[in-house]
């Protein structure tokens, strides 16, 4: 007779050491890119490390938390005017950029408190329209002089390379930090209490989950990494202006890629970013088809593939590159026929 | 302006969110979903009413009247082809898919007709621009007057719709649990089809009023979508009548706001409908500490 206790809980597997070994890898060779690689490749990377940033937050905040937010331009562009004021006042360009981020951070503390308490699609909206309100609210600094825009002058001082550089190994650091960040919160047992409020928050709270205080981490992590996206988007076009920054077409970004990559997984996003970086130096220019045909593969994969398509791999095929849950390996019990 | 006519005009501006919010308010309280696309969907009808009055150099009233039946069916089909399988898997995947057909339909639009802002109110003559002069201080606009006698009339007809014929009870019964109106031979499929017939062609009608009324582009959607989804929230969800009161709060906040910057037109009701939920919040808070008097100390 197999006990039946005899299971074994795995955490990582075989092909998720490899996949560990090549992350490390794949680290070392970008952050040494700038120093072998050329300009336009720095300059793409840096875009599509943006891209991660985006997919991962909205993913945590969707795909783990539940949290359907149609309003994270609103950090996106919080902390490129947060980073703008600070220059403004004189501080250096790249201190204000993540002085902007941790601004917009801790902007999304008392926002938090207020927007948490709204369920589902009301959330949605309200995080909109408080995107919405910003927007207009920033409109009216003289600083910013409306629609116009300004640009962050402060960014001048260093050379068209160097920036690139700065940029880069910013973005990658950023990148790197806030997928670690996720990875780490959803390994320990915040993790499991995050999805457990997602799938029923009422269950959750009566197995004395802390919901608010859960969901906050969450956003106001999603927060941070949004305006950290919102800061090196402004270092990398220097120009700030209300109307692109704050536009929501940044959400509709995030949802697009953490959809189509998988949302609830640690992997999807990271996935749906690089497929959605593809597409968009493909056909981006091609404007208004394009969006129309990404409106319509979000209606596609929100109804047909919602797990995306990371989800799918990971369900077909059992492969699991950077787990972060648990996975349950039973012994030969189910597979034996009940004999007694 | 005057305080009599400021009030007036924001109150009249609120019919017109009751319009625009009444299908909004339908659609959550009967599928409990939040359809993103309805902005797009009433700017769509708009559209299609100023196609056809162009194309046959109708009225766009007459227009209006073929254009009903059409967004009713783009509702029926939005209902059976896309939100039916989306239903039952939460809300994540319904508030995605509508997110994607909002992007879908108002970048499709721009494909179509390209970026002009364009209006109905060449379309309509006198009505566009007279008014009843009540007093030297106070005009009304007959559009605005007609829009808000519109509100009124489709969200009393809608209630007594709702209150009064065997297929209202079925929606509400659908409405209250989906299972068990099922057990008592009520064809929930059908009835969800139904309400999104309605829901979309009530949008189509508040666009037809936005393009009278105002201008209106392929991109008018999003900020339609807001404005309805503010006067549901302030008037409370659920409740018609509250829609018109929200509708009506929320357009006097503009107005309000616009007479000391125009700019602060839209701020104004933004930060109305943040306030209002904040205050609701609060209320909530003192509540669960047993009332706002003994939660601050001072009754007893």
């Amino acid at each position: 007779m197999s006990n039946p206790t005899n299971f074994v809980v795995e955490r990582w597997t075989r092909a998720s050491v490899a996949s560990g070994v090549a992350v490390a890898i794949i680290v070392v060779v970008l952050a040494i890119t700038p120093l072998i690689g050329g300009a336009n490749v720095v300059d793409k990377l840096t875009t599509l490390f943006v891209y991660v940033i985006l997919a991962a937050m909205w993913n945590a905040l969707a795909g783990y938390a539940g949290l359907v937010s149609v309003g994270q331009q609103a950090f996106f562009g919080i902390g490129a005017y947060f980073a703008i004021q600070l220059s403004a006042h004189g501080f250096p360009a790249y201190p204000s950029l993540i002085g902007g981020a941790v601004g917009a951070a801790l902007l999304a503390i008392p926002i938090s408190l207020f927007m948490l308490r709204l369920r589902g699609g009301e959330f949605s909206i309200g995080m909109w329209v408080l995107a919405e309100a910003l927007h207009l609210l920033v409109n009216q600094d003289p600083l910013i002089q409306g629609e116009t825009g300004t640009s962050m002058i402060s960014l001048n001082a260093f050379s068209h390379a160097e920036r690139l550089a700065y940029n880069y190994w910013l973005a990658l650091g950023s990148m790197l930090v806030l997928l670690g960040a996720i990875f780490v919160l959803l390994r320990s047992p915040f993790g499991a209490s995050v999805q457990a409020i997602r799938d029923d928050e009422e269950a959750a709270a009566a197995l004395g989950v802390k919901v608010l205080a859960t969901k906050r981490t969450v956003f106001i992590l999603a927060a941070f990494g949004c305006a950290l996206a919102g800061v090196l988007w402004l270092a990398t076009s220097v120009t700030f202006q209300p109307k692109t920054n704050f536009g929501v077409q940044w959400t509709a970004y995030m949802i697009l890629m953490a959809l189509v990559g998988g949302l609830g997984t640690f992997e999807g996003p990271i996935l749906g970013a690089l497929l959605f970086f593809v597409v968009q130096d493909q056909f981006g220019e091609n404007g208004v088809w394009y969006m129309a045909g990404l409106g319509s593969v979000a209606i596609l994969f929100a109804l047909f593939m919602p797990r995306g398509v990371w989800g799918e791999i990971e369900g077909r095929f059992g492969i699991r590159l950077l787990p972060v849950g648990y996975h349950l390996r039973l012994p030969d019990i189910f597979a034996r026929k009940p004999d007694d | 302006m005057s305080i009599v006519n400021l009030v007036a005009q924001g109150a009249l501006l609120g019919g017109y969110y009751a319009l625009l919010a009444c299908g909004l308010s339908l659609m959550f309280g009967v599928m409990r979903i939040i359809n993103l696309a309805h902005g797009d969907l009433a700017v769509l009808g708009a559209f299609l009413v100023f196609v056809i009055s162009d194309y046959f150099n109708i009225s766009p009233f007459l227009a209006l009247v073929a254009v009903l039946p059409i967004m009713a069916a783009v509702g029926w089909l939005m209902q059976r082809g896309m939100l039916e399988r989306s239903l039952r898997s939460g809300m994540l995947v319904p508030l995605l898919a509508t997110f994607g057909l909002s992007i879908a339909v108002e970048n499709l639009l721009f494909e179509a007709y390209g970026a002009d802002t364009r209006s109905l109110a060449p379309m309509i003559g006198d009505l566009a621009f007279d008014s009843l002069e009540v007093s030297n201080q106070l005009s009304i606009s007959y559009l605005a007057a007609l829009i808000f006698a519109l509100a009124v009339a489709l969200l009393g007809g809608l209630s007594l719709f709702l209150k009064h014929t065997s297929l209202g009870r079925a929606i509400r019964a659908t409405a209250e649990d989906a299972d068990t109106a099922e057990l008592v031979g009520v064809n929930s499929r059908s009835v969800y089809a139904i309400a999104a017939a309605i829901a979309v062609a009530t949008a189509g009608l508040a666009g037809t009023m936005l393009a009278m009324r105002a201008t209106f582009d392929p991109y008018s959607g999003p900020m339609q979508l807001i404005f309805a989804f503010e006067a549901v929230v302030i008037g409370g969800i659920g409740s018609l009548w509250g829609t018109l009161l929200g509708g009506i709060v929320l357009g006097l906040a503009q107005s309000i706001g616009a007479t000391f910057d125009p700019r602060w037109f839209l701020l104004a009701g933004h930060l109305t409908f943040l306030a209002i939920l904040g205050g609701r919040m609060f209320n909530e808070w003192a509540r669960a500490r047993g009332g706002l008097r003994s939660s601050l100390g001072f009754w007893r």
